[in-house]
């Protein structure tokens, strides 16, 4: 998977790095901003006040 | 590259850089010239580096929710809270009213935010101090989700005679309640509107199971009786990243610092003022 990843990026190495680390941060962020924001949902204890049963 | 290309090849350096080095571009120039055979693409292969990327993915979940979260969180409503406090500042004049009288303002819309929890004692180093908002109503999504602390809205509203009841999560969310264990007996809890600071002290913890209503009885456990004293009570869920209980701090009032732009601080407390003017206490 990684390896035809890195054959698929064109250029020498050191732009093909330079790809990937773009690619990680933007991957990163969409994580943070996004994806582990709607995870939480599901796993977080959401329920945290008292109520009557 | 540039090291490789200045160095000419065999001076008798020391061997064993120099030739991984030139080891290594003659692997490139190879695999340049004639290309290397392909590795034919197996199903273990991929399914191992899907595996692996998972175990990445959750721990980096878990990292963020269990710590960074919380960090970035309290840095961000740390600087709402001094924003709001310069504001609310802006606006005041000096209390035509008595110091010993204590105001107690309108219970606000759902959902708005109408005041600031700061306990020193749950200030950690190489963090912003904790100031977080307090908003009205203990609804999940609109409140208690959006990293506030929720003001049950049956409950009586800061400095009124009887019970000021307020919710959070203890963990992820802000956590705005992580640290409620830690409370020491008298420990100050400041609860900060726009017309000044209520005092209270840390009295006691209690745990009860999540039906446990009773915690917000204007005198805590004693239904229909008539309170006279004013508390403050915070709830939030115990053990951590579980439901099971819930665990509940008391505090009592002691006095109400009323915001005044004519004194230094605003009128702050002095344990607080660092805080409330954006430094570190």
């Amino acid at each position: 998977m990684y390896a035809a990843l890195w054959r698929v990026l064109p250029g020498p190495w050191w732009v093909r790095v330079v790809i990937l680390l773009v690619l990680l941060a933007l991957i990163l962020t969409a994580l943070v901003l996004w994806v582990f924001p709607w995870v939480q949902t599901f796993v977080a204890p959401q329920d945290v006040t008292v109520q009557k049963a | 590259m540039m090291l490789d290309m200045t160095e000419p090849e065999g001076d008798g350096a020391p061997a064993a850089p120099s030739d991984a080095r030139s080891r290594g571009r003659r692997a490139a120039t190879e695999s340049t010239g004639a290309p290397r055979p392909r590795r034919r693409i197996s199903v273990v292969g991929i399914a191992g580096e899907v595996l692996i990327t998972a175990g990445v993915l959750v721990l980096m979940f878990l990292g963020w929710q269990l710590w960074l979260q919380d960090i970035i969180v309290g840095n961000q409503l740390h600087q709402q809270a001094t924003q709001q406090t310069k504001e609310w500042d802006r606006k005041a004049t000096a209390p035509t009213s008595g110091s010993n009288v204590v105001p107690v303002s309108q219970a606000p819309g759902n959902a708005q935010t109408f005041a600031y929890l700061l306990v020193p004692r749950w200030n950690e180093p190489g963090q912003a101090d904790y100031y977080r908002p307090i908003a009205q109503g203990v609804g999940t999504s609109d409140v208690l989700n959006k990293y506030k602390l929720g003001h049950y809205p049956t409950t009586q509203m800061p400095g009124e005679v009887g019970n000021f009841a307020i919710a959070s999560h203890r963990s992820a969310y802000g956590g705005n309640l992580h640290l409620i264990h830690q409370l020491h007996v008298g420990d100050h809890i400041f609860v900060e509107t726009q017309d000044g600071w209520y005092q209270y002290s840390f009295r006691n913890l209690e745990y009860v199971q999540p039906t446990g209503v009773g915690v917000l009885d204007a005198v805590p456990q004693a239904p229909g009786v008539q309170p006279t004293d004013r508390l403050i009570t915070l709830t939030s869920c115990n053990p951590f990243y579980s439901t099971a209980e819930r665990i509940v701090a008391y505090g009592m009032f002691d006095k109400f610092y009323p915001r005044d732009p004519s004194q230094p601080g605003g009128g702050a407390p002095a344990q607080i003022v660092k805080t409330v003017q954006g430094g570190h206490s």
